[in-house]
């Protein structure tokens, strides 16, 4: 009987082997193990047998059974996985072919730069001011030092709605604002970034364009205070290698007063176009509040210090992407703005 | 500010070998930056030749053949100047001579060889402005003495470095030679040497010598500080015979002195060499020495041609209309606000700006009146914007030193007799109406060092003031300083400006910068705006930035505001000569400029301020505008902008921004003429007014174009809650349909407030899935349906209750719309 048992084991396990589909293994699933299959033929005869013989016999008849079960299970998983793989590959798509296009939006390069300098000053403390930009002429010129008459305050420079209102030519109008409004005398740590406006148009100046403007001021700040933050500022948003040279220079609401140079990106100080091969390109004015600012704004300049600084933003952000022309900044050709859609580096 | 270095060392010892960058880079360290630094005449290797032989070219009718002497050697060259002939002296340009034109070559000129260049002034790169006739017609002649051989620049004297250097406004003391020399001795450690005020007086009816004018002090330090004081005393009881008015407190110091029997000719080479490199052009000894003197001093000075003139001088102010020829040969249409000089009768100058034509200097003068006086230097400003802008002008623009006014007037009359051969007439006349007191300003060291951040020694502040020439009294234990600002320097006057020059002097380099020590805070900034920019961009806009000035006709577009505009007093043009009422006029010119770029898809949105005026007060708000056309993608769907997608972007911000589900868009009669009326609609917020949206009134744009504004002034007075979790229900929701028959007109929004009221707390949502009008609806109605979503956080519901619910919704629905329910 054995070897009856293992003829058609093996014989099933051949055909298994014979077969190329689902559909053929399924024939010799039934031919073996189906109610009418060959296996379960001989698990009929059983009862023929001896009672002693029956454990040995049925215990060798199920073992082909299994055996043969799972090589039809291992057999049915090949087919399978091959029918799968086959029809995946069936549906294979071009992977090169563009994309769906989902419509990024940008945002404006100056706003991206005042962006940057808000969360620098933020993170140091400042708080961002914003002031109007329709000012008086009081709180543009006089309570920074430039009384009526002053040379650097002509009626033709600047924008005047009435003798009294102007648009505003600097964000330090913001200035006196806060150091008025400051009546506990905290210390004052403030920016104010911003639109401005100067009569003037041509190819290198914007009627109207953007400054941002610091404010310090507390019982103890110098000029040493002012270089430290400057050399802060200027490295985060040029690079770490940008080097800063301090001249002194004029301005009424600052004394001492310098203008900062910052070592040319571009060349690195080698000398180049951008620097009219100086190495140097000039880029903000600061210096220590003027006493008489201090004065003017309820502030004795005996007890308290500060310092101040500006700079014009649009520069700064033609520098940082390579803008050659000031126009781009105010056309807003789509095709311009589109090109800012993604995070700064 | 053109500063020549040869006229430079008349007042201070200078190396011969200065390195001119590196000096110009020390005078930008203490804050007077240089553009440029140059030589004055920049070409190297020039000879003096004499052209011993001339022959005429065998191959042309106007070149020459010439040999020339060079000394060493002797070459041929060819030349083709009118005036070039046998036994002149000449500047050679030799064989490999770089000229700003370009490099001499050895070359062959028609058959003759030519081994270099005669030269001519043009030639070597002399700015055109000072070229006479005979510079440009032919080669330049030296004169017999001229050694053959040598450097033809060293020879004329113009072996100069020339400096332009960029001034800041308060330092009007470095417009002079002497300023610029104690600003240099600051640097060098150098004493500024003496000027030479030395003449002879002469009595005014006999021309007999009467006198001599020699200052008793010979210490420029105390001639700069003393002279007012020592001109009292030299001129005491001598009265120049020559009447002064000053008629106006706009002039505080005018002296007047007379020089006779002038010869008037040309200045000697090198008077006009230091003038050229300082930008003025020579003219003749007499002129050239008023313009010497403001350079040398700061103080600039008129010349009148005395005979031209009616025995006085007189200073008002001009009359209404009045009307003066000046000079330059215009006449002027003068006011009550500009200064005249006037001799009597007729005015003869406006001060400190220009001169008369009748009065001026000709080469038939013969007696010279010398003006020199401070004028105020916000009317000379004004009065020269006016007219034109000068030398002298922007000198008196920035203040002038009186001590200096007095040095001029004689320092003028020492070159008049000098190089003029003039005959100064004894006596002044003079008024003086000028602050004496010196200044002193008291300072200590320790504020220096606290103010600087620094911890500089006495002894080293002491040192600045030092190399400044400054005076001062200091006990040796004492903290403080007291400095005597000397009159040249009118820009200090408190402790601060003092502050300033130990720090450029010190060296800013030498300051270390440090960290604020101010208490650790959190800083603030408007994060609104920043996350309205952010949503927007997220949602595909473009960030715009456009201008607030706009023309009238613009300015009040998409707006209903009925305040006056704001309006520029003096534009630079119509185009910006108003302060837009609203923002979406501007994204509006930004659309006509991109469509007109055949940019045809733009949404584009911006954060801007909006003006009007509200009786005596100026408003500003914040607004944010979108604008939007052509098509518009987001996720994957393209589609072309409609109402409804601005509408979108709309809610989406608002939502954003925490308002979800308590504004609306209602049809006004308010909505402003330039928005379609039937596509348009205000945006309200429980109620209150933020804005408008719709689209462009086809009127003003044949396009469909959208635009939304809303006022972020109003918006952020508006409350939000804070984000809070709800919690999910456990049990299933429900999804039912309602399809109702209504009016036309009944909005959507009206009948979902209803459907919400009727569903109460267990309604989740509700939300329009179709429209329909035409076939089958009657005229004037349509048909809309809302799928309801209905949950409880505390049940399922059964059959029956979603039955009740829904019942209540549609007698709601037909109660207050008349709505009739579809089948």
């Amino acid at each position: 009987m054995k070897e009856k048992i293992d003829e058609i084991k093996k014989n099933a396990l051949n055909e298994i082997e014979n077969t190329s589909d689902l559909k053929e293994l399924d024939n010799v699933r039934v031919k073996y193990l189906g109610k009418k299959g060959e296996l379960t033929a001989i698990l009929k005869m059983m009862g023929t047998l001896p009672k002693e013989e029956r454990p040995s016999f049925g215990s060798l008849v199920n073992k082909a059974k299994e055996e043969v079960q799972s090589k039809i299970a291992e057999k049915e998983d090949q087919y399978k996985t091959e029918e799968i793989n086959k029809k995946l590959e069936s549906e294979r798509i071009d992977v090169t072919l563009p994309a769906s296009k989902i419509k990024k939006g940008s945002k404006h390069p100056l706003n991206r730069v005042i962006e940057e300098i808000e969360d620098l000053f933020v993170s140091m403390g400042y708080d961002v001011m914003e002031g109007p930009e329709l000012e008086t002429d009081e709180y543009n010129f006089e309570r920074l030092n430039l009384p009526k008459g002053h040379p650097a305050r002509d009626m033709q420079d600047s924008f005047y709605i009435t003798t009294e209102h102007l648009l505003r030519t600097q964000t330090s109008a913001v200035q006196a604002r806060t150091l008025m409004g400051n009546k506990e005398k905290g210390p004052i740590r403030e920016i104010v970034p911003g639109k401005t406006y100067r009569r003037e148009d041509d190819a290198t100046h914007s009627h109207q364009f953007n400054q941002v403007e610091a404010l310090v001021v507390d019982k103890d700040i110098s000029f040493a205070d002012l270089k430290g933050t400057l050399e802060i500022f200027m490295k985060h948003m040029l690079g770490e290698n940008t080097q800063l040279r301090f001249r002194p220079s004029y301005f009424p609401f600052t004394e001492p007063s310098y203008e900062v140079d910052v070592s040319c990106f571009k060349c690195g100080g080698k000398g180049c176009n951008l620097c009219k091969r100086t190495g140097w390109i000039e880029l903000l004015g600061a210096g220590i509040v003027h006493p008489n600012v201090l004065k003017m704004n309820g502030y004795d300049p005996d007890i308290y210090s500060g310092f101040a600084f500006g700079t014009g933003l649009d520069r700064l952000a033609m520098f940082k992407y390579g803008i050659t022309d000031i126009r781009l900044l105010y056309e807003n050709d789509v095709r311009f703005l589109s090109q800012f859609d993604r995070m700064d580096k | 500010m053109l500063l020549s270095i040869n006229f430079l060392r008349d007042y201070l010892d200078i190396d011969k070998d200065i390195d001119i960058i590196d000096f110009s880079e020390k005078m930008t360290k203490l804050g007077n930056e240089y553009d440029s630094a140059e030589r004055f005449i920049n070409v190297d290797g020039l000879l003096i030749g004499k052209v011993e032989k001339c022959e005429s070219h065998p191959d042309s009718d106007h070149l020459h053949v010439c040999k020339v002497d060079l000394g060493n050697k002797k070459v041929q060259i060819v030349c083709g100047a009118p005036n070039v002939r046998e036994g002149i002296k000449v500047i050679v340009a030799p064989d490999g001579t770089k000229l700003p034109g370009g490099e001499i070559k050895k070359t062959i000129i028609r058959g003759q060889e030519s081994n270099g260049m005669l030269c001519s002034i043009a030639e070597l790169g002399l700015d055109s402005k000072f070229l006479k006739e005979e510079d440009k017609a032919g080669i330049h002649e030296l004169d017999d003495d001229a050694p053959i051989g040598e450097d033809p620049i060293e020879y004329m004297g113009w072996n100069d470095y020339v400096v332009d250097f960029d001034l800041t406004a308060n330092r009007g003391d470095l417009l002079s030679i002497l300023g610029m020399a104690y600003e240099v001795g600051s640097i060098y450690d150098k004493k500024v040497k003496k000027i030479d005020l030395n003449h002879k007086e002469y009595s005014e009816e006999t021309l007999e010598k009467s006198g001599d004018y020699k200052l008793p002090e010979n210490d420029i330090a105390i001639v700069e500080e003393k002279i007012a004081d020592m001109t009292e005393k030299i001129e005491k009881d001598k009265k120049l015979n020559f009447k002064l008015k000053i008629n106006t407190d706009n002039c505080k110091l005018f002296l007047a002195k007379k020089v006779m029997n002038v010869q008037i000719k040309e200045s000697p080479a090198e008077i006009k060499e230091k003038l050229m490199a300082s930008g003025i052009r020579p003219i003749n000894n007499v002129v050239d020495i008023s313009n010497y003197v403001m350079l040398e001093t700061g103080q600039p000075l008129h010349f009148y041609d005395a005979d031209t003139l009616n025995g006085m001088l007189e200073v008002r102010m001009a009359e209404e209309e009045e009307k003066l020829t000046t000079l330059d040969g215009q006449e002027r249409l003068l006011n009550s606000d500009d200064i005249v000089i006037s001799d009597g009768e007729r005015s003869i100058g406006l001060a400190g700006v220009m001169g008369g034509l009748d009065t001026e200097i000709t080469d038939n003068t013969v007696n010279v009146i010398i003006e020199s006086a401070i004028f105020d230097s916000v009317k000379v400003r004004r009065t020269s914007n006016k007219v034109l802008r000068s030398e002298a002008s922007n000198r008196f623009e920035k203040g002038l030193n009186p001590n200096r006014t007095y040095i001029a007037i004689e320092r003028a009359c020492h070159l008049l007799e000098k190089y003029a051969e003039g005959k100064v007439i004894e006596g002044i006349s003079k008024y003086d109406k000028i602050e004496k007191e010196y200044s002193k300003v008291d300072i200590t060291v320790s504020k220096i060092n606290k103010v600087l951040g620094t911890i500089i020694d006495k002894k080293d502040i002491l040192d600045v003031f030092r190399k400044l020439g400054f005076e001062y009294e200091t006990e040796e234990k004492d903290d403080k300083i007291t400095v005597i600002v000397p009159k040249r320097r009118i820009d200090i006057s408190i402790k601060e400006d003092l502050i300033e020059e130990v720090g450029r002097i010190y060296g800013v380099d030498n300051i270390e910068g440090r960290n604020l020590a101010l208490p650790v805070k959190k800083g603030s900034y408007d994060k609104t705006k920043r996350e309205i920019r952010n949503k927007m961009m997220d949602l595909g806009l473009n960030e715009t930035l456009s201008y607030v000035l706009v023309n009238p006709e613009e300015a009040g577009m998409f707006t209903n505001n009925e305040h006056e505009k704001v309006e520029i007093l003096s534009p630079l043009t119509v185009e910006k000569s108003v302060l837009r009422q609203s923002l979406s006029t501007a994204l509006y010119k930004i659309y006509q400029y991109n469509s007109s770029r055949n940019n045809q898809d733009i949404s584009i949105f911006e954060i801007g301020k909006s003006f009007y005026k509200d009786g005596n007060d100026y408003v500003e708000e914040n607004k944010l505008a979108c604008l939007m056309t052509g098509e518009y993608n987001l996720g994957l769907k393209t589609q072309s902008v409609d109402f409804y997608v601005i509408k979108g972007v709309a809610e989406e911000v608002l939502n954003h921004l925490g308002y979800e589900g308590r504004y609306s868009f209602k049809v006004d009669n308010n909505i402003p003429k330039d928005l379609h009326p039937g596509k348009s609609a205000i945006i309200t917020i429980d109620g209150k007014s933020i804005g408008i949206i719709g689209r462009i009134n086809p009127i003003v744009c044949k396009e469909d174009v959208y635009v939304m504004e809303i006022n972020l002034e109003i918006l952020n007075k508006i409350k939000t809650g804070s984000m809070k979790y709800k919690e999910l229900s456990k049990f299933p929701s429900v999804r039912k349909d309602i399809s109702i028959i209504v009016d036309n007109d009944t909005s959507a929004e009206d009948l979902q407030k209803a459907i919400k009221n009727a569903g109460g707390r267990v309604l989740q949502s509700v939300r329009v899935f179709d429209l329909y009008t035409g076939k089958g609806i009657p005229e004037g109605k349509k048909s809309i349906a809302f799928s309801v979503e209905l949950s409880d956080s505390k049940k399922t519901f059964t059959d029956d209750e979603i039955a009740e619910i829904m019942n209540k919704i549609s007698e709601n629905l037909s109660k207050k719309y008349n709505a009739e329910l579809r089948k």
